[in-house]
């Protein structure tokens, strides 16, 4: 038997963490969560993650940056906005798991085993090349990224949408002119400077 | 069979009360059985005998069978007994020819099996039928209730209760055993949840307690004796010298700027020690009455006889200094008293663990209340005993509080006013806080807006109990800190929070001598302390002794306006007794049959309410029927059986256990 | 004005085909007039958020300004374009330096922003025009005897729910009825069917597509109906494992519903891209069986 010891002292926090993810749009009222678990109990994937979205919320105004960013649950997020409907206190629970995968892209979390963040990554290319997101191209750079098995097991279903003519059609892939949304996002990310995962 | 000689019709009626006696005691088959008891002439069953209905029973059926006799089974009499009294009364018979038995609190909620408690209710109904068939009609006396009140304690409840019933026009007598009236609200700096400055609401309703044609304000000053029974209150004060004369003095401080000791020397009550007075002074600047108080403990003079007495030079012709002033006891008469006599914080060294006393920067909320006041000892700055403003500071809640080791209640109050201090302090330090609660309680009018600006602001809100408060270091970080250790329960972590200040919310605990003051006023308290309500929910602010009310605090842990609100209902409770002019008191007083007394004397070292006394001329005992509280002390212990008791006779306490036993 | 700004977003290119086929194909019939946005790019979905918010919202800004420019209603079919485009619009409204920084983005590509382009879905757009009762007057081959689950998903509920009261509405419902179908009732109507999960956290989406096709079965459903191209993709490609995983046997087709609209109105199945589903739908079929047991 392992035993490993979890005593939190305060050095080992950053303070300013809680800060800066309240700063993003939604996530202005993560100072009142009353820590009532409304996020986590309406959360139809709470009970895959580690932490549980009411304590992300808990752990990120404390200042828990890397537990935080090292867990499972921003990227088991789907997205599916159950909580942030029943929060009492208007926090946008979506809005702030979107601040924290942001923050652990740039910041090199994420670990190997889940692949939203590949995902992630490849729709970001996908629509900087082609300013459309062709499922095709995304899914096919995505399992590329994670491993051949990911690739082979996804394979029979690829052929079964390409049967039914499912899978975009070359040409309607790209719009006229992706140049203009390349653009668009470069200008931004200048603004930012440069920001591109 | 029976006193006055006339057969007993009796009507008997048991009640349902819904489910709760139905629920249990198989009604029907009590009703059959109480129907064959001897002088029933009609027995019922009924849903609620209190309804309108259900003592319409009462008198219709007095009329149409020509009941002599009333027995009601239903719930405890303290609740009912008056109604039904009152419905007999209606229905045209004496009202104590009717005798309620409760077979809800005495039986249906507290028994399991339903076949015993059915029996149990018809030994019970079957001895209200043997002892009603005794009871005689009487004639309650009716006593005058005097015009003026007693308040007792000077804080927020006492002046708002004495406001309201100067303002009625009646006479009001406050005694506060401090300099001045103001009680802890006086040492607040803010309010919550609305965060106005305690004095600037408190210090007006002060002045006008002082200006009140109608008040009699007396501080420095505890209640001693009281004696007499409601609308009769006899009461002895007893006024500390404070070697001042009230009325001469006019504040003007000069004394004490003349004092021999030249610097503040002896810690400040007021300030609870983080200030220095000295022995003459003033606890602060808008103390009501205006007037320098002298400590007899610290003055030279008055503890060695020596002084060059420059306070008294100070003074001049203006002659208010009287180093000769006695203790001094007046004598008030009242009609009602309310007492209001407030709490006293949790002394944190009973939880060694905190710190308190050990390590200098751990404070209690009292103390923070007056280091965060502008008219505290730093002007409102925070600064700490060594002098530095903290970076960091920990609230610990609900100290003293919700815990068997210490009390087990909650005390209501400091969740609010660790979110308030929390707020205090970091507006004025710009500390970062750090509220440490076991489960946040804010319902109240406002409250929970309140916490949640709180947490807008980014205090801390840690939820789980603090384990300890050491200064003993584990990390770098931690060098020359207190560090608190705690799970941080919704992170599910153990924490240490290395922090410069420490603050303990004290919990609220009932006055050290709260027993001594009930027993002064014979009321009751809880056990844990608390000053007992007639009735949790319907007659908060009675008490058991009529006449005599509570306010505040020492009832209960309360926040000011809950207890401005109990202060004006316990006014107006007093009111309305002495705005009718009179009472009736319960006709169940002793009795001395003069042919039987042997002049004894024994009834009358035991009567605890002085009710008896003896008449020299005719060598026996007298009962004053006013003061008598109908305890039956004396009717059991005279030898010679000379004593009995109103609705407790022989022949009715005697039929009565018969027929339970039976 | 030249009908609704059509704008069928990544999916409706690739795996949710059918969908456009099948918007393309009723409004066409219902004489509702539609036509693509040119030149449209990427709303930036949910997975564009995790990468930079403010990206995420230009993405989104360029299509806003496009409609904006040509003066129609945006149509999206979508909900995940349908929640992005809303969601970017509303922000931009509260978030003023955002605005400002994509306002001048734009600007440098020529394009105007505007403030309240009009985002729609199509079942707000046919509830309206031709509305409910004109439909019901269309209606060529009723669907009787079909027992259909009707499948709202996450984005058209909340946050920016379509109706007023998404938890008591029956827009969907009202037009399952319409084209003489049954309507079973469904618990699970707003809950998640996992989004991605089912492609990169595999066992948590297999079991809420799982979650979601028991209880329709559950309910003695034919025919599950979405009005998304995601959870359409999800219940179907990953029915298989998810049910077999489960022990189950059945399965059970899953359609828009404006494939079912149009079978009613009596479009020929292949204009509604019925061909392309993995699992078929033949309720002629299913009611002659039922009708013979």
């Amino acid at each position: 038997m392992e035993i490993q010891r979890t005593i939190k002292y305060e050095a080992e926090l950053d303070r300013q963490f809680a800060y800066e993810i309240a700063q993003s749009p939604g996530a202005e009222t993560l100072f009142e969560c009353i820590q009532c678990g409304a996020c986590s109990a309406a959360c139809p994937v709470s009970i895959y993650m580690d932490l549980t979205p009411r304590r992300v919320i808990a752990m990120t105004r404390e200042g828990f940056k890397h537990e935080v960013l090292s867990s499972l649950t921003i990227w088991l997020c789907s997205s599916c906005y159950a909580c942030t409907v029943e929060c009492p206190v208007g926090i946008k629970v979506t809005d702030v798991m979107y601040a924290l995968k942001q923050r652990a892209i740039k910041e090199g979390y994420g670990p190997r085993k889940v692949l939203t963040r590949l995902l992630a990554q490849s729709f970001f290319q996908a629509v900087k090349e082609d300013g459309r997101a062709t499922e095709r191209k995304v899914m096919l750079r995505l399992y590329r990224r994670a491993g051949l098995d990911h690739l082979i097991r996804m394979a029979p279903l690829g052929l079964k949408l390409w049967r039914t003519g499912r899978l975009s059609a070359f040409g309607t892939e790209r719009i006229k002119n992706p140049a203009e949304v390349r653009t668009l996002l470069e200008c931004l990310e200048e603004q930012e400077g440069g920001k591109s995962p | 069979m029976k006193g006055n000689g006339e057969v007993p019709r009796i009507g008997v009626y048991v009640c349902d009360c819904g489910t709760n006696i139905a629920g249990k005691v198989r009604v029907a088959e009590v009703v059959e059985f109480a129907r064959d008891l001897p002088g029933v002439v009609v027995a019922r069953e009924y849903k609620y005998m209190c309804s309108d209905p259900g003592q319409d029973l009462i008198k219709r059926d007095i009329q149409e069978y020509n009941l002599n006799r009333i027995v009601v089974a239903s719930c405890s009499p303290l609740l009912h007994e008056h109604t039904f009294r009152k419905a007999t009364a209606e229905g045209g018979l004496n009202p104590y020819l009717v005798h309620h038995v409760n077979i809800r609190e005495d039986v249906s909620w507290v028994h399991e099996d339903s076949d015993e408690a059915t029996r149990k209710a018809k030994a019970i109904v079957h001895g209200a039928v043997l002892r009603v068939a005794w009871q005689k009609p009487l004639e309650p006396q009716s006593v005058p209730v005097r015009d003026s009140a007693l308040v007792v304690g000077g804080g927020i409840a006492g002046i708002s209760a004495a406001l309201t019933l100067a303002e009625a026009g009646k006479q009001v007598y406050l005694v506060e055993r401090e300099p001045t009236i103001g009680g802890h609200m006086a040492k607040f700096d803010k309010t919550f949840p609305t965060l106005d400055c305690a004095a600037c609401i408190l210090t007006p309703k002060m002045t006008a307690v002082k200006d009140h044609p109608n008040i009699t304000l007396i501080t420095y000053a505890e209640v001693e004796e009281v004696d007499g029974y409601v609308g009769n209150f006899k009461v002895k004060v007893r006024k500390k010298p404070r070697y001042v004369h009230e009325d001469r003095c006019v504040g003007c401080l000069e004394c004490i700027e003349a004092c021999v000791f030249k610097e503040p020397r002896f810690p400040n009550e007021f300030d609870l020690g983080l200030s220095k007075r000295k022995p003459v002074y003033i606890p602060f600047p808008q103390a009501v009455p205006p007037v320098v108080t002298i400590d007899p403990d610290t003055c030279l003079y008055l503890r060695f006889g020596k002084c060059k007495k420059t306070c008294v030079e100070a003074c001049g012709d203006r002659n208010a200094i009287d180093f000769d002033m006695k203790p001094e006891t007046l004598e008030l008469e009242v009609g009602t008293i309310i007492l209001a006599t407030g709490f006293k914080t949790f002394d944190p060294t009973r939880t060694p663990k905190y710190g308190y006393g050990r390590f200098p920067e751990v404070y209690t909320s009292l103390e923070i209340e007056r280091l965060v006041n502008s008219s505290g000892p730093t002007g409102g700055e925070v600064v700490m005993r060594n002098g530095q403003k903290p970076k960091r500071v920990g609230i610990i809640h609900c100290v003293g509080s919700r815990d068997k080791n210490t009390n087990p209640w909650c005390s209501k109050v400091c969740c609010m006013y660790s979110l308030k201090l929390a707020h205090l302090i970091h507006e004025r330090s710009g500390a970062e806080v750090y509220n440490f609660y076991i489960d946040m309680r804010t319902p109240g009018k406002g409250y929970e807006e309140f916490y949640n600006r709180l947490a807008k602001e980014g205090v801390h809100l840690i939820r789980g109990r603090v384990a300890e408060v050491t200064d003993a270091p584990l990390h770098p970080e931690e060098e020359g800190k207190l560090i608190i250790r705690v799970e941080d329960t919704n992170i599910g972590v153990v924490r240490r929070i290395p922090v410069d200040m420490v603050v303990l919310a004290v919990g609220l605990e009932p006055q050290p001598d709260a027993d001594e003051v009930r027993r002064l006023f014979n009321i009751s308290c809880s056990t844990e302390g608390w000053f007992l309500e007639r009735h949790p929910k319907l007659a908060p602010v009675e008490t058991f002794t009529d006449g005599v009310f509570v306010a505040g605090a020492c009832q209960g842990p309360k926040d000011i306006p809950e207890t401005v609100a109990q202060a004006q209902a316990a006014a107006a409770n007093a009111l309305a007794l002495m705005d009718k002019g009179s009472v009736e008191m319960e006709p169940n007083v002793a009795r001395v049959n003069e042919e039987l007394c042997s002049g004894c004397h024994i009834c009358i070292g035991l009567c605890p309410y002085g009710a008896i006394s003896f008449n020299e001329e005719k060598k026996v005992a007298e009962v004053n029927e006013v003061l008598c509280k109908g305890c039956g002390t004396c009717t059991a212990a005279c030898p010679s059986g000379a004593l009995s008791q109103n609705l407790f006779s022989d022949h009715e306490v005697f039929s009565e256990i018969m027929g339970v036993l039976l | 004005m030249s009908g609704y700004a059509y704008y069928p977003g990544c999916s409706l290119l690739g795996t949710g085909k059918s969908y456009d086929e099948s918007v393309r194909a009723v409004f066409e019939a219902l004489g509702v007039p539609l036509q693509e946005l040119e030149n449209w790019n990427c709303c930036g979905a949910t997975a564009y958020s995790s990468i930079d918010e403010c990206t995420a919202f230009a993405l989104a800004a360029r299509n806003l300004a496009l409609a904006h420019r040509r003066g129609d209603p945006i149509l999206a079919p979508c909900p995940n374009c349908y929640l992005v485009l809303t969601k970017t619009q509303r922000y931009l409204e509260q978030y003023p330096e955002i605005r400002q920084r994509i306002v001048q983005t734009l600007e440098r590509l020529g394009l105007n922003l505007g403030h309240d382009v009009p985002i729609r879905h199509p079942l707000q757009v046919l509830s309206e025009t031709p509305g409910l009762e004109a439909i019901r007057q269309k209606i060529q081959k009723p669907l009787k005897g079909l027992r259909v689950a009707p499948y709202y998903g996450c984005l058209l509920a909340r946050p920016y729910p379509i109706v007023e009261d998404p938890w008591n509405t029956t827009i969907l419902e009202d037009f399952i009825r319409v084209t003489g179908a049954e309507v079973v009732p469904y618990a699970y109507r707003t809950r998640c069917c996992g989004g991605a999960l089912t492609g990169v956290v595999r066992e948590a989406g297999l079991r809420m597509v799982y979650i979601l096709l028991r209880e329709a079965l559950r309910q003695g459903a034919q025919a599950v109906v979405t009005t998304c191209p995601l959870c359409q993709f999800n219940l179907e490609a990953f029915q298989d494992q998810a049910l077999r995983k489960n022990g189950i046997q059945e399965r059970i087709p899953v359609l828009y519903f404006t494939q079912l609209l149009g079978l009613a109105l009596g479009l020929p199945p292949k204009k509604l891209g019925l061909h392309r589903h993995l699992i078929p739908f033949q309720p002629q079929r299913k009611a002659l069986q039922e009708a013979v047991a």
